[in-house]
């Protein structure tokens, strides 16, 4: 009367399958991240923008014949007690040519904070040819109680720009990550603690 | 009926349950489980009911009236975090440890031990999370789909607990599932192929894979927040470079399917009810398999219909907006068969019935305000609106807890023997009826007004409307108590049962004694015919 004997597979194979199953999505849970930042940063979606490029005057072209509006938007996070400001709302720039922009942050409590700011581009079109060859988001900002700090960011548009877009706006968000940056310390010593361990 | 080998009475091993409280929390018996689960998703469901009334009473009228708007989030999030998870799930994980095995001819499930442990994780996880709602800094308070950062940087305290309940939830689930799949695959009696197999069985089996696929995402997901809260991660946390949106496609990743998990055993066993008292079989057996299959696939490609609002390329939007479009065919197909199965039927509308055919009509509508949601641009105007809570309330409450009650109904004289009361059924139903559509149809209104969800107080334009909702839902509320005590009833004085207990029942569970043995084919049944898809 085995059931089992009918159909070549046992609870305990099916069983196994089952598990790799669960096995293999949890797994896949995990993938999602890096495949979500990979499609992100291959599209611009989400205004992603690359790391730090460097510009070679040589090679790229400048169109002098275009001007592009570049408009800065500058916001603090929730909490985030900081002044943010850029020195100006926005800039007309030629293709491949490089250009400066100043922004600046103070701290007007008493405590040293850490601050991070994030960067986003909209026109998802413009995320690929909008090019940072120096900018604060590239690192944390460390201000001591009342420090004041200009911060340069040197970027340029290439001359590849969809034809369409006459406008394209950077914008910032600030942080506060003095909590994070701590707890990722810690982080670290203590598993340096327990790799290192007695 | 009288080819049918009846188990139980020529067992020289047979005994009957242990005796006590030893008997439930050590029973490895699919039936006993099947209680256990059951009474869990009822206790569940009367708990998430409270907290339903706790919002229904503060939104009875404009202002604050009762609560704390902080203590109100908590109230959404636990009704639905208990809804979803408590009493919806395991109701039918119930109602699949109580028929599968009697209906596949299997003696009992594949592995009644890990049976055992998965109902009895439940308990604890749900502990877990309702006694954080006693707790100083408060329960969950961010919503059932806990969206980050609000779940993790501006969650309370209490989250951890949360996210260890939401693990342990998991875990059941995905043993249940293994289980009912191992059942299914490995247990059916000779001769009941896959397809003879009941709806039922067939909606659960596709369910059980659907678990094993999301489940899991979710767990990776609650990990993920538990690092981010605890061990300085950025997952989801923008400061140190993760992405907010990126919870949410996670989430909704799994959380399209598990709207599915909720209706697809639902769609079997209204496929089980509504052939009986029409006294004809299925219409379309083969289509209602293809369909569920169907249904579930799609549901893995539709997820961002929740999210067209966090700003997406016009492709995906289009494509979700097809996709989610496309459900509403194989989810047509089945409507149609049911109606097909009801024509020129000879009908009869006893409690199971009557609760199966509001089930076709009120999850049509659900279906309808979903398929309206799908429109991306009106979906700008709808989403985070009541319209969107009346939609999923229209498809789980008298779409998946509907099919619940009937086929508690339904099956309830075989495993315990009695007959329900069919006049006290009858004002049950009518009661729910009219309790349900008081309560939710008005939220479209509303909704379609502008009445953002998720709101302890409102703008004076949606009083009536509100006012209206809640009465229904004290209703609703109070004639699920009287359910309760229609069921005790039952148990307690109900008459005998016939062993067939619907003269149009074809299946083999009505071939076995009422009350259903404590153990029922221990020797494979015949199949025949008469009792299976042919
Ligand atoms: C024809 C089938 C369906 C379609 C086209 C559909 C479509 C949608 C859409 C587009 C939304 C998002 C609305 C928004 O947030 O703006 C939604 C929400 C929802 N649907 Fe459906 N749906 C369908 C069936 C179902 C079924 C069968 C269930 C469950 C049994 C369900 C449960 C839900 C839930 C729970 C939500 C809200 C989730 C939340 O934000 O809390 N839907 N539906
Ligand atoms: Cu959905």
């Amino acid at each position: 009367m085995s059931r089992a004997a009918k159909k070549n597979r046992t609870p305990a194979s099916t069983v196994g399958r089952l598990v790799l199953i669960v096995v293999g999505m949890f797994g896949f849970g995990w993938a999602l991240i890096p495949m979500y930042n990979l499609l992100c940063e291959a599209t611009g979606l989400g205004g992603r923008t690359g790391g730090q490029y460097t510009y070679d005057p040589a090679s790229e072209r400048i169109d002098r014949s275009r001007l592009v509006k570049v408009n800065f938007i500058v916001n603090t996070n929730d909490g985030m007690p900081w002044q943010f400001w850029a020195e100006k709302n926005g800039m007309r720039v030629h293709p491949g040519e490089l250009n400066e922009a100043k922004f600046y942050v103070r701290n007007p409590t008493d405590k040293t904070m850490i601050g991070q700011a994030v960067p986003s581009v909209v026109p998802l079109t413009a995320t690929d040819h909008f090019h940072k060859t120096e900018c604060f988001c590239f690192t944390q900002q460390v201000l001591e109680p009342g420090e004041e700090m200009e911060m340069p960011m040197r970027f340029f548009v290439d001359a590849d720009l969809p034809p369409n877009v006459q406008s394209v706006s950077l914008s910032y968000a600030l942080f506060d990550i003095t909590e994070l940056a701590g707890s990722r310390e810690l982080l670290k010593e203590s598993t340096a603690d327990i790799l290192g361990g007695e | 009926m009288s080819e049918v080998v009846v188990a139980g009475h020529d067992d020289h091993h047979d005994h009957g349950p242990d005796k006590g409280l030893a008997r439930w929390l050590f029973t490895t018996n699919h039936k006993d489980i099947g209680t256990l689960y059951l009474w869990f998703s009822f206790l569940m469901f009367l708990i998430g009911g409270v907290l339903a009334l706790v919002i229904r009473a503060e939104l009875f009228q404009p202002g604050l009236q009762f609560v704390e708007p902080g203590f109100f989030n908590q109230m959404t999030t636990n009704h639905g975090l208990i809804m979803v998870f408590g009493a919806i799930m395991p109701g039918f994980v119930g109602l699949a440890n109580w028929l599968v095995p009697m209906m596949v001819g299997a003696p009992d499930m594949a592995l009644p031990r890990m049976n055992n442990l998965s109902f009895w994780i439940l308990p604890f996880a749900f502990t877990l999370l309702i006694s954080t709602l006693f707790m100083d800094a408060g329960g969950p308070n961010f919503g059932w789909t806990f969206y980050a950062p609000l779940s993790t940087t501006y969650a309370p305290e209490t989250v951890t607990y949360f996210i260890f309940g939401v693990h342990m939830m998991g875990a059941s689930s995905i043993m249940g599932s293994i289980n009912i799949i191992a059942t299914i695959l490995n247990m059916r009696a000779p001769g009941m192929t896959l397809m003879k197999m009941p709806l039922f069985v067939w909606t659960w089996l596709i369910t059980a894979y659907l678990l094993l696929a999301v489940m899991p995402v979710l767990a990776g997901a609650v990990t993920m927040m538990l690092f981010d809260i605890h061990f300085g991660t950025s997952f989801f946390n923008a400061a140190g470079g993760g992405d907010p949106v990126m919870f949410q496609h996670i989430f909704w990743f799994f959380g399209h399917p598990e709207v599915y998990i909720m209706i697809l055993p639902a769609f079997g066993v209204v496929s089980q009810i509504i052939p009986t008292f029409s006294r004809k079989p299925l219409f379309g057996y083969d289509s209602m398999v293809y369909a569920t299959a169907s249904i579930a696939f799609l549901s893995f490609i539709v997820w961002a219909h929740h999210m067209f609002t966090v700003g997406m390329p016009l492709a995906g939007q289009l494509f979700f907006m097809y996709a989610t479009m496309l459900i509403a065919i194989p989810t047509g197909v089945k409507v149609f068969n049911w109606v097909s199965t009801m024509w020129r039927g000879s009908m009869s509308f006893e409690t199971p019935m009557l609760f199966a055919i509001a089930f076709v009509i009120l999850f049509t509508i659900g279906g309808f305000s979903g398929l309206m949601l799908a429109i991306t641009p009106a979906d700008y105007q709808y989403h985070d609106t009541y319209f969107v809570v009346a939609h999923f309330h229209y498809v789980l409450v008298p779409g998946a807890l509907f099919s619940i009650i009937a086929a508690v109904y339904y099956w309830l004289p075989k495993w315990c023997g009695r007959m329900y009361d069919e006049s006290l059924g009858k004002l049950h139903f009518w009661l729910s009826f009219i309790g349900v559509n008081v309560t939710f149809f008005p939220q479209h209104f509303s909704g379609l007004a502008g009445m953002p969800r998720r709101i302890p107080d409102y703008a004076l334009q949606f009083a009536d409307f509100n006012m209206i909702s809640s009465i229904g839902a004290f209703i609703f509320g109070f004639s699920q108590v009287f359910f309760l005590y229609i069921v005790i009833k039952t148990i307690r004085s109900g008459k005998p049962a016939t062993d067939r207990v619907w003269e149009g029942a074809h299946g083999l569970e009505w071939t076995l004694p009422s009350p259903a043995p404590y153990h029922s084919f221990t020797h494979p049944p015949k199949v025949t015919d008469a009792e299976a898809h042919s």
